[in-house]
Formats: C-alpha cells, sequence, structure tokens
C-alpha cells in the first residue's frame, strides 16, 4: 500500500485550478449526454483524487484523522485497529456474504505471508489451519453427550408418569426389571421392583380405584412437566420454543438472530426438550436436537478467532453443526450430513462437506460410547431384520406414498392456520395456558389407549419390528404352533384376538395423533416434527402391512400370492410396511428427498429396502407437492416473515430491474451521501431521518457517480466514535470519504476520514437488466442490495426485501408479509 | 490490554473445553472397562415345550458363554429333549451401563433443581427485595426506551463494552442487567409481538 500512495505523483499543485474548471463545467451541463461528450471531465475527476501524499501534508497536517503530523503516521492510517464494532451487524439484519468472504481471504492472506517470518508466525498459520477441525471435532463430542444427556433423561422422566423403581430411583421401566429374576413369560413387563402409582398410593394395583389413581396421577405428572417446561422457557430463554430449524434455516442464508444460539437457550431447550417429551405430548425432539447441535457450534466458535469475528465461516461450522445433530438425533451421519445439505444449509461448500461428515461421526461416536439404550444401537427403533419384498408390494408402498402425500398437505395447511390464529388472536396472549389445555387433553384421551399411553418412539420401535415367535406383544399375538419350526422361516399365521384389538386401537391412535399434532407443533415449548409424523406413518403402514399379511394367508390361492409366496412361509412382512409408510408421511410433510431415504436406510442397516422407501418417499413428495407448493419447514418461514430468498425455485417472469428498484415513480430521490461536501450534522440528520440501513456515496449530487455504499450501522458507529475519541470534531465538520481530505480553508474545524468504512465495490446493474437475472446475483452472492444505474448514473437501489417483495406480488401473495430485511 | 486479557480468556477457555472432552472420553472409556459385574447379562426366552411352560432365564455372563446350554440353569427336561428345547430358546447379549444411567438423571436432576429455583427467585424474591430497598438500587429502564432507540441502543451498547470497569460484583451485577434485557426483549418479540417463532 505505501508504494501505491507515493506513485499518484502527478500535477499536485494544479489540483485547485482543476477542481475550478471542472465545477463550472459541471454546473453549465444539465443532461447525461452532455456529461459523457466533454472529454476533458473525466480526467479532471481522476486528477482531483490522485494527490501524492506529501504535499497535502505540508498544508494540512491538522485534517487527518488521527491527527498524525509525521509520514509514518499516516500509513498506520490503513492498518490501524478498526474501531470495535464497525463490520458487526444489528439484530435482524442480513450479513453481507461478500464482505465477510472477503475479509476472510485477506486474513488468510495475511497470515500466509506473516508465516514466513518468525517460527511463531509459523505455528499460528498452522494452528489456524487446524482450528476447523479442532473446532468440528468439539461439536461433535459437546453434541453426542448432551445427545445423551437428553435421551437417557427423556426415558427415565416419561417412565416417571406411570411409577418408579424402588431399587434406585433413576433406572426407569425396562432397567428396573433388567436384573429382575421374577419376570415371567406370560407377563414380562411386571416385577416387583419397579412399582406404580396406585401401588405406592393405596397398596394394590388391581381394581377400578386403582385404574383411576394411575390415571390422575398420569395426568398430573403431564401436566407438571409441562407447565414447568413453558415457565422455563419464558423466564429463562423465549428462543428456545418451537422447532428452531425454520430460523436454523433463515440464520444460515445470512440472517441475524441475536441470542438464538446462545447459551442459555442451549440450555433451556435441553432442560425443556427433556421436560416436554417426558409430558407425553404428540412431539418429538429432532428438530430441536439440530438447534441444540447448533447452539453447540455457535458457542465453541467463540473460542476461536477465526470463527468468532467472521460471520460467513461461522455458518460454515453451524452446517456442520446441523448435520452433526440429525446424526444423533437418529444414528445416522450420512443422513444428517445430506439433511443438513438438502434442508437446512443455504451455501455449502464441498470443504464444508467433509467436515460436517467428520462432526457427524465424531457425535455419532460420542452418543454410542455413552450408550444409553444399551446393545451399543443408537436410536431406539434400529430393525434387524432381512426379510425379501416382493414386486406386487410395490401397490401398496405406492398406496401409502399417497397416504403419506396427502397427510402432509393437510397438516401444513391446518398446522399454519392454527399457528396464523396463534399469531393474530387473542390466543397468542396465553401460552401457558394453551399449553395447559393441550397437555390436558392428550394425556386425558391417551391414557385408556395403551398405544397412546407409550412413548411415540416405543410406540414407532413396537410397529417397526417384525414378531417373531417368542414376542408377547398384542400385536404379535399369532396363533403360534410351536411344534413346527423349519428352521429360521417363520410360517404362515393366522392373526389371534391380540391382534385385532391392537388394530382397532391403532386405528383411533392414528386418529388422535393426526388431530392433536396439528395444535402440538408451534407450541411454546420445544417441539419436533419428526417422531410424530412417522408415528403417523408407521401406524398406517402396519395397519395396511397386517391386512395384507393376513389376506396373503387365507387367500393364498390368488394368483399374485401364488406365484410370488411360497405355500406356508410368511411373505408378507408388516414391519417394512411400517417403516415405508414411516418414510412416506415424513416425506410428505418435510419434502426431504435424499436425505429422508439415506436416514431410513440406515436406521434399518440394509440396502434391501431402498427401493419401496424410494417409491413411496417420491410418490408422497409428487402428491404433497401437487397440493401445495413448501414444505412445512418453508411454510413456516413465510408465516413468519423471515427475509428467506428461496434457492430452489425459477423466477420466471419478464420484469425489469427499474420495475422493482426504489425510489419508485412518485417516491422523492434517493438518498444519498456525497463524498466530501456533507457536515457531520448533514449525515447525523439524514440517519434520524430516514430508516435505510445503508447510503451510497456518490461524487456529487449533480453527477450521481457513484464512489461506493456505506452501511448505517459503521456510520453511527463511527461518528459517535470520532466525537469522543478525535479532538476538534464538531457538528460542521466536513466528512469525506475520499482519499486526502478535500482543501477547506483556514480557522474550519479538522475534517473526519471515514473512507474505510466504505465499500469501494458495491454490486451495480443497469436498469434493463431482467430481474431473472438480478434475483440469480442475489442468491448466488447472498447480497443485500443492489444498485441500478442508468447510463452510468446512480438511478436507485434494490434490496434483498424488495425482491421478495416482488417475488411475492409475483407470486400473487400478499408482499407485506414480509417483516425484515 | 483488554484485548490481551480477551484473548487469554479465549485461549483458556479453548484449553478447559479440550480438557473437559478429553476427561469426558476417558471417563467413559474407564466406565466401560470397569464394567460392573451386574450389568451384563445373557437371556434367554424359552417357549412352552410340551409340559414345561414357558419361561425366561438371565444370567450375568460374559458374550462368549451366552447360548441355551449354559445360561438355562435347572434344565427342566432330560437327555435327548434337551437339544430340542435349546432350539426354540432365543439367547440374546445385552449390556448397560448403570453408572453412566445414574450419574446423568443425578446431573440432571440438579440443573433442573438450579433452575427452578433460580427461577422463583427471579420471579418472586427479587422484587420483594427491590421494594424493600427503593431507594437504594437501580431499576431497570422502562421498555419503551429500550424499543424506540434501537439502531443507537446497539451502538451504545458495542461502545459501552470497550469501557472498563471497577470490581467484579459491579461487573456480575451489570451482566445480569444486561441479560435481562436481552431476555425481556426477546420475551417482546416472541410472546408479546408475535414477531419471531409463531
Amino acid at each position: 500500500t505505501t508504494n501505491l500512495l507515493f506513485s499518484f505523483c502527478t500535477g499536485a499543485m494544479d489540483n485547485r485550478g482543476f477542481q475550478q474548471g471542472s465545477f463550472s463545467s459541471f454546473r453549465s451541463s444539465s443532461s447525461d449526454e452532455d456529461l459523457m461528450d466533454v472529454p476533458g471531465t473525466a480526467m479532471d475527476f481522476s486528477m482531483r483524487d490522485d494527490v501524492p501524499p506529501l504535499d497535502r501534508e505540508v498544508e494540512e497536517g491538522k485534517s487527518y484523522n488521527g491527527g498524525g503530523i509525521g509520514s509514518s503516521y499516516r500509513i498506520m492510517d490503513f492498518l490501524e485497529e478498526p474501531i470495535p464494532g464497525v463490520g458487526t451487524y444489528d439484530d435482524f439484519n442480513t450479513i453481507d456474504w461478500v464482505r465477510e468472504k472477503s475479509r476472510d481471504r485477506d486474513r488468510h492472506r495475511e497470515i500466509t505471508n506473516k508465516s514466513k517470518e518468525s517460527t511463531w508466525a509459523l505455528i499460528h498459520s498452522v494452528s489456524d489451519a487446524f482450528s476447523g477441525w479442532l473446532l468440528m471435532l468439539l461439536i461433535g463430542l459437546l453434541s453426542g453427550s448432551l445427545a445423551g444427556l437428553i435421551d437417557i433423561s427423556a426415558h427415565w422422566m416419561t417412565d416417571l408418569k406411570e411409577g418408579i423403581c424402588t431399587g434406585g430411583f433413576w433406572f426407569n421401566h425396562e432397567h428396573c426389571c433388567w436384573n429382575s429374576e421374577h419376570v415371567t413369560f406370560e407377563d414380562r413387563d411386571k416385577c416387583p421392583e419397579w412399582n406404580s402409582w396406585s401401588q405406592l398410593i393405596i397398596s394394590t394395583d388391581e381394581g377400578a380405584f386403582a385404574y383411576i389413581v394411575n390415571y390422575f396421577m398420569y395426568v398430573l405428572w403431564a401436566l407438571l412437566f409441562a407447565f414447568l417446561a413453558v415457565s422455563l422457557v419464558k423466564v429463562f430463554a423465549p428462543y428456545a420454543c418451537g422447532s428452531g430449524i425454520p430460523e436454523i434455516k433463515t440464520i444460515l442464508s445470512g440472517f441475524i438472530i441475536r441470542g438464538y444460539l446462545g447459551k442459555w437457550t442451549l440450555v433451556i431447550k435441553t432442560i425443556t426438550l427433556v421436560l416436554a417429551v417426558s409430558s407425553g405430548l404428540s412431539l418429538g425432539k429432532e428438530g430441536p436436537l439440530v438447534h441444540v447441535a447448533c447452539c453447540c457450534g455457535n458457542i465453541l466458535c467463540h473460542c476461536f478467532n477465526k470463527y468468532r469475528k467472521n460471520e460467513a465461516k461461522r455458518r460454515e461450522v453451524l452446517s456442520a453443526a446441523a448435520a452433526a445433530g440429525v446424526s444423533v438425533a437418529f444414528g445416522a451421519p450420512i443422513g444428517g450430513v445430506l439433511f443438513s445439505l438438502e434442508e437446512v444449509s443455504y451455501y455449502f461448500p464441498l470443504k464444508t462437506l467433509w467436515r460436517s461428515f467428520f462432526a457427524a461421526l465424531v457425535a455419532a461416536f460420542t452418543l454410542r460410547s455413552i450408550n444409553p439404550f444399551g446393545n451399543s444401537r443408537l436410536v431406539l427403533f434400529y430393525v434387524e431384520f432381512h426379510t425379501p419384498w416382493h414386486l406386487f408390494e410395490l401397490v401398496p408402498f405406492i398406496l401409502l406414498g399417497i397416504f403419506g402425500g396427502l397427510w402432509g398437505a393437510l397438516f401444513i395447511r391446518t398446522n399454519i392456520a392454527w399457528c396464523r390464529k396463534r399469531k393474530t388472536t387473542q390466543l397468542g396472549k396465553y401460552p401457558v395456558v394453551e399449553v395447559l389445555v393441550v397437555t390436558a387433553i392428550t394425556a386425558i384421551l391417551a391414557f385408556p389407549n395403551e398405544y397412546t399411553r407409550m412413548s411415540t418412539s416405543e410406540l414407532i420401535s413396537e410397529l417397526f419390528n417384525d414378531c417373531g415367535l417368542l414376542d408377547s406383544s398384542k400385536l404379535c399375538d399369532y396363533e403360534n404352533h410351536f411344534n413346527t419350526s423349519k428352521g429360521g422361516e417363520l410360517p404362515d399365521r393366522p392373526a389371534g384376538m391380540g391382534v385385532y384389538s391392537a388394530m382397532w386401537q391403532l386405528a383411533l391412535t392414528l386418529i388422535l395423533k393426526i388431530v392433536i399434532t396439528i395444535f402440538t407443533f408451534g407450541m411454546k415449548i420445544p417441539s419436533g416434527l419428526f417422531i410424530p409424523s412417522m408415528a403417523v406413518g408407521a401406524i398406517a403402514g402396519r395397519l395396511l402391512g397386517v391386512g395384507m399379511e393376513q389376506l396373503a394367508y387365507y387367500h393364498h390361492d390368488w394368483a399374485i400370492f401364488n406365484s410370488w409366496c411360497s405355500q406356508g412361509a410368511d411373505c408378507i412382512t408388516p414391519g417394512l410396511y411400517a417403516m415405508v409408510g414411516a418414510a412416506a408421511c415424513l416425506g410428505g410433510v418435510t419434502r426431504m428427498t435424499v436425505s429422508l431415504v439415506v436416514i431410513m436406510f440406515e436406521l434399518t442397516g440394509g440396502l434391501e429396502y431402498i427401493v419401496p422407501l424410494m417409491a413411496a418417499a417420491m410418490t408422497s413428495k409428487w402428491v404433497a407437492d401437487a397440493l401445495g407448493r413448501e414444505g412445512i419447514y418453508d411454510a413456516h418461514i413465510r408465516l413468519n416473515g423471515y427475509p428467506f430468498l428461496e434457492a430452489k425455485e425459477e423466477f420466471a417472469h419478464k420484469t425489469l430491474a427499474m420495475d422493482v428498484m426504489k425510489p419508485r415513480r412518485n417516491d422523492p430521490l434517493l438518498t444519498v451521501l456525497t463524498q466530501d461536501s456533507m457536515t457531520v450534522e448533514d449525515v447525523e440528520t439524514i440517519i434520524s431521518e430516514t430508516t435505510y440501513s445503508g447510503f451510497p456515496v456518490v461524487v456529487s449530487r449533480e453527477s450521481q457517480r457513484l464512489v461506493g455504499f456505506v452501511l448505517r450501522r459503521d456510520l453511527i458507529i463511527s461518528i459517535e466514535n470520532a466525537r469522543k475519541k478525535q479532538d476538534g470534531v464538531v457538528s460542521t465538520s466536513i466528512i469525506y470519504f475520499t482519499e486526502h481530505s478535500p482543501p477547506m480553508p483556514p480557522y474550519t474545524p479538522p475534517t473526519l476520514k471515514l473512507r474505510n468504512i466504505l465499500d469501494l465495490s458495491p454490486f451495480t446493474v443497469t436498469d434493463l437488466t431482467p430481474m431473472e437475472i438480478v434475483v440469480d446475483i442475489f442468491r448466488k452472492l447472498g447480497l443485500r442490495q443492489c444498485l441500478i444505474t442508468h447510463n452510468g448514473r446512480l438511478l436507485g437501489i434494490i434490496t434483498k426485501k424488495d425482491v421478495l417483495k416482488h417475488i411475492a406480488q409475483m407470486a400473487n401473495k400478499d408482499p407485506d408479509s414480509i417483516l425484515f430485511n | 490490554m483488554a484485548t490481551l486479557w480477551g484473548g487469554l480468556l479465549r485461549l483458556g477457555s479453548l484449553l478447559s473445553l479440550s480438557c473437559l472432552a478429553l476427561s469426558v472420553l476417558l471417563l467413559v472409556q474407564l466406565s466401560d472397562a470397569a464394567k460392573n459385574f451386574e450389568d451384563v447379562r445373557c437371556k434367554c426366552i424359552c417357549p412352552p415345550y410340551k409340559e414345561n411352560s414357558g419361561h425366561i432365564y438371565n444370567k450375568n455372563i460374559s458374550q462368549k458363554d451366552c447360548d441355551c446350554l449354559h445360561v438355562v440353569d435347572p434344565m427342566p427336561v432330560r437327555g435327548p429333549d434337551v437339544e430340542a428345547y435349546c432350539l426354540r430358546c432365543e439367547c440374546k447379549y445385552e449390556e448397560r451401563s448403570s453408572v453412566t444411567i445414574k450419574v446423568t438423571i443425578i446431573i440432571y436432576l440438579s440443573i433442573l433443581g438450579l433452575l427452578l429455583l433460580y427461577m422463583v427467585y427471579l420471579t418472586l424474591v427479587e422484587p420483594i427485595l427491590k421494594r424493600r430497598l427503593f431507594g437504594h438500587s437501580q431499576l431497570i429502564q422502562s421498555d419503551d426506551d429500550v424499543g424506540d432507540q434501537q439502531p443507537f441502543a446497539n451502538a451504545h451498547d458495542v461502545l459501552a463494552r470497550s469501557r472498563s470497569r471497577a470490581n467484579v460484583l459491579n461487573k456480575v451485577e451489570y451482566a445480569q442487567q444486561r441479560w435481562k434485557l436481552q431476555v425481556q426483549e426477546q420475551r417482546k418479540s416472541v410472546f408479546d409481538r408475535h414477531v419471531v417463532l409463531s
């Protein structure tokens, strides 16, 4: 930079003369074409800026920022420590991706250059390169440990509603009876160490009164857990409610929500997630686990300079953390990375792919070491069967796909309508009461039916499980003939009474879950969507599967069954139907494609079932897309009005940039700052009178030739700082953005240089650029605003909010629903 | 000076975090090694056979001994029937870590208890204390100031952080006030204005 300074040694003393000439020539010209035809003016302007430093110093030593007199001090101008706060962003604003990325490149270049100087600098550069990997390792460890904590505590607290273990209160039902010797073949759940509440209170477990006591205690515990959850959220961290994935999607696209990924949000989300899941409500913990993992990522970023100061690099880390979150939720590292790629992230460079995978693996390994479920399984519903499926079964699988798509579209519409009601009417003023009422209704309706009483994860696990000969659950109550067993292959069996009663109980469960999830998702407690949707699909799938199985048994002489099924052997696996149904419903709601299939086959541990899963997922996505364009997360983003520019949709209209830009025809002219003729007071007036988040800087109001763009926040901070720290800066001081101070008459207050906050490379397009290209530029570069020029003169500005409003208008939706910028 | 302290603090927190992570891993490995005898079992489920009813057998033995012959201790059938009986039985090896479960539940309950106590203190006890010491303590600013002057308030905030403060108690008090303001702002956006997270 110092070499460049001294190379502008051309005609310094003539500067003022040139200025006079150029001003007069400008006052005489009135139209654009005249400006361009005067050849001398262009050269004049370049001369005006290129004044060698030495001469300026002699004349106006006092007018520099920092008050330096010697030339060495002037060089310090460029390398000075920036004012704290410049370059940071306001809450609820969009970051400038281009600026953040170029800052990171500068930082990297500086470190690489300095690394050749000393060993310490070399070590610093090596550690800088490895800091990313160390950060991923820490994120994986922390997410895995928190997921283990959540899983173990949720299991225990869910069973706390039904009873307590006298052999150590920290055991849940299954672990309490683990070492017991009094477990019988018929009644595998009962053991004397586990006491239900009726046993503790009235010392008996039989009879109507005991049932009522159990019922009452169940509802009481559910209400207590829900009340604790919602009060903790309300008092400590209001951002901890909801799923978190829509907001994380928006944050990863460049939006800032301060505190959303903070320490208190992390603690409260972890604690209240366990309470919410244990209260028996129809919600899951996968979405909130993604939020927890991203909070871990954000908090750990503060330990590393490289990620703390740069918002773009931080979002790369958050993408990897989201992958780790899904990985621990499902035990699916690859599925987690693909979910982060497909659903959550906006920009996903290839470097992030490898690092996300590393973080997901570390998280899965940590969770496995904590071993919450025993048997080194990662997820509760890990299935182990590998029986083959038959081609004719594609028909019921596609039917399940259609069901999933229909349910997904119905759920999205009703849930968004209910959430909108919550936003706009009186319902939103009583969050605690709402949570308590929904919990009470859920608990009261859930207790009588054993399939709604058990936790949803256990239900899914039981539905996915294929019935062996020795399973004792009601769903597996087939008429077994223990005499015949041909090595390993399960015989064809008719259903017993237990299966029929389980069927109608499951049908009631299905109806209850479909209805109650609509009201549960979006309440002011952490709530996820994956498990309830999978439950709905699994129940539908299992019902269909058992139906098909019995059809095959009673009509094994039909053509289709005859050709594919061997006589006497079990042909249909209802557990597979449950899995396919779960995948279909989840795909219908979230519109996931690849990540869904990969998660499901990582859950099952086998590649045999990819074709049914894909068939169901594709069908459900097509059916759901035909009924409604957006998935649940995009619908919530639109409901909240976040400035999220959808990256997947094409913009297919023929509008031009000048149709969208501001100011519009009847609006006042664009608010600009001039490069060296405004006083501090003028700028402060503009700041207080307008609410724009940035101002273009032009050479002069007449010429409207663009110099750069300056942000409101940086202006405010710099002016305040200058008023406090620099001597002599008063309201009539001139602010200049040029390299050197404009020539000032003597006895004027010192000038204020703000060139270091000026963005010298703002993006511009001409006014006749089609909006397709403008939208593409916004998407690909992550811009906040784009300046519009006409024949080289600044004409207007398009911000991201304008683009979003325009897209909404073109799609005939309400453009006023975009709230933020 | 402030940046040096900040850098040292950050380095210190990074080191402590790494130590914590390593210690967690070590603990997990240790607990794995020093496995409780009662935490491994082989569970055999045997269906009804001839006159014998179905039975479940548990035994705390290692994985290599996990089969019907070692686990089914008072063998209900004799001689040649043993093989037929054992063919129907399903034996599975399971292990768990009761220490992990106990430690996790106790950690969770203690954090929950602390949060509940703090919540009770914030909502019930502190207003009573504040009312008693009305003239002596600083009151929190009214909400309107925070809301209207948003951009300037942020700028003040940013510059204020670089000021130095004298003693630790003041710092804690200041941090708590700032945190309360932040939570109030969040509560307004989420619960009152329904702007975020509807």
